[in-house]
């Protein structure tokens, strides 16, 4: 190009100059990333009904992560009318204000589960969990009967939820130190789960995997699935997620 | 090749007559051609087309959200657009759904049609994963092509079940009912004998008194003294042969020992009023729908009644 603030051969042959305008350019394509981080709270809208996940969810979505669930399966329904129409409103932002980490994307072997929860009995996803083709013959899912074997891990569940707590989900002091007993009401019906009703709004007890002797993964996995995509009255949140006003409705 | 000095396009390679770069690496010299011309205006355009897009469409970055774009563009606005489109192709069909109450639908044949054709396609969506894609269930999930019903078979039922669910704890309308466990009530042989009488009832066994006897007393109030059944309880009929969760011994002996509380997802927080009505005609006309009670004085109209002569 004509123009030319410096010739490149100077630049090419000064390490101190190719330093300098190498961190500049570093610089802009960090700022570029880096500076919307700053205002994310107010770019996530407040939706009524978004709670953090109970200590029995939350030990479900850690076996989700654990056995790779995200490989094949997104939780994002993104706003296109194919999606909308199989699986239900579309994703808001504040549905996953409280996932560490996320579970976006659209890559997609399996079906999206953002919606995923109340759509099937527990009794299906446990069929289903531990042998996908006796539900769905044309199914390629692994089967994953182990989980309902398998005692659930309580013990570390207090730190699970402090250090979720540290990165900004809000999980008061009570919720912390009363963690491990609300994970064994959730999954109790015949427990007291008045306490746990009362910190997270329309939790959903009962004993998921049908075996009433013990916490199983598969409780923890299925009550984390069941929850998926039911906290927001999504009929009356629609109003709030319109960015240009009048350009969608 | 002899050396000299070094000065941008004074020295030139004589094969291609492109100009030396002036780098050299053990006698390997770099050419400065130049890119393709339409490699650099593609680039241009490229470039061109970029600041075009970011003025029409939402683009930078902001504090409090990102630029509009002159254009007004969201993908939530397209979303909109596409869905209104949709639902104005799709309102005829809507509209005359809207004005049938649903237990008259099937005397009105061409909506109740085109209703079975519409649930037909959202069946496929919602349904199968669980009653199989022709609808023949399987074992926990009722084969709806039959004429045997938990919870009743003409279109209001379905229509109900479908909308409200069974055994939706949270959920104050739906179908609820729960079979006791017999297990710590009923010694080994007298379970035995519950069992083998239910067996008898569709003669699978031999008639047992002792069987009877218990089956009286303890199951007669849901599954009535000859073990029809009652829907109002969900309560399954015993005397068809027909099992939802196995008619061997074993199978049944589990059941009576443990119960079962099949549960069936409501459908009424899911989807819109008008696929609800389009699924129950469809599964209505599978080969089991039964003509409404309350419908019935005007069951003379000749859908009704070749339902009913089923």
């Amino acid at each position: 190009m004509a123009f030319r603030i410096i010739e490149h051969a100077k630049l090419e042959r000064n390490v101190a100059l190719l330093g300098v305008f190498a961190l500049v350019t570093v610089m802009i394509g960090g700022l570029v990333q880096i500076t919307p981080l700053f205002w994310i709270d107010s770019t996530i809208e407040k939706v009524e009904g978004v709670r953090p996940y109970t200590p029995l969810e939350q030990a479900g979505r850690n076996i989700y992560i654990r056995e790779g669930c995200y490989v094949c399966h997104s939780q994002q329904v993104r706003p296109f009318r194919d999606e909308v129409e199989r699986y239900g409103p579309y994703s808001l932002a504040a549905e996953s204000m409280y996932d560490h980490p996320f579970q976006w994307g659209s890559k997609r072997t399996g079906p999206d589960l953002a919606r995923v929860g109340g759509r099937y009995s527990d009794e299906w996803h446990r069929a289903h969990l531990k042998d996908p083709r006796a539900v769905v013959p044309e199914s390629i899912m692994p089967p994953y009967a182990f989980l309902a074997e398998k005692s659930l891990r309580t013990d570390d569940i207090v730190a699970q939820l402090t250090a979720l707590s540290r990165v900004g989900v809000p999980y008061s002091k009570e919720a912390i130190a009363k963690a491990a007993a609300d994970l064994e009401a959730q999954a109790n019906p015949d427990a007291d789960a008045t306490e746990l009703k009362k910190r997270y709004p329309k939790v959903q007890v009962r004993d998921y995997d049908g075996d009433p002797t013990k916490i199983t993964e598969m409780d923890a996995l299925v009550s984390y699935l069941q929850v998926l995509g039911t906290m927001v009255d999504h009929k009356k949140a629609a109003s709030q997620q319109v960015p240009n006003e009048g350009a969608a409705k | 090749m002899a050396k000299q000095p070094v000065h941008d396009g004074q020295r030139v390679d004589a094969p291609t007559g492109t100009a030396f770069v002036g780098h050299e690496w053990d006698g390997i010299e770099e050419l400065n051609t130049p890119l393709p011309r339409w490699w650099l205006w593609t680039f241009y355009f490229t470039i061109v087309w970029a600041i075009i897009y970011t003025v029409l469409y939402p683009a930078w970055p902001m504090i409090e959200k990102a630029t509009a774009g002159t254009l007004g563009w969201t993908s939530h606005g397209q979303l909109a657009a596409e869905m209104t489109a949709a639902n104005a192709k799709r309102a005829p069909l809507i509209n005359a759904l809207a004005a049938v109450p649903v237990e008259q639908l099937v005397s009105d044949q061409k909506v109740y049609q085109a209703a079975v054709s519409g649930g037909a396609a959202a069946f496929k969506v919602h349904c199968v994963q669980c009653h199989g894609s022709g609808a023949t269930g399987s074992k926990g999930y009722p084969n709806l092509n039959d004429d045997d019903w938990l919870w009743g078979g003409d279109i209001n039922a379905i229509h109900y079940t479908l909308t409200h669910g069974i055994r939706n704890p949270e959920h104050a309308e739906t179908r609820q009912s729960a079979m006791p466990q017999f297990d710590a009530m009923f010694k080994p042989a007298e379970l035995n004998a519950v069992v083998q009488h239910v067996q008898s009832l569709s003669g699978k066994a031999k008639p047992n008194a002792a069987g009877a006897a218990l089956f009286a007393t303890n199951c007669v109030s849901c599954h009535g003294a000859n073990g029809k059944g009652l829907r109002e309880f969900g309560a399954p009929n015993l005397t068809d042969n027909i099992w939802l969760y196995g008619g061997d011994a074993a199978s049944i002996k589990q059941t009576v020992r443990y119960s079962r509380q099949g549960v069936m997802p409501r459908w009424g927080d899911k989807l819109d009023p008008a696929t609800i009505k389009m699924l129950a005609a469809y599964v209505h006309s599978l080969g089991g729908g039964e003509a409404t009670v309350a419908a019935a004085p005007i069951a003379a109209t000749p859908a009704a009644a070749a339902t009913e002569a089923k």
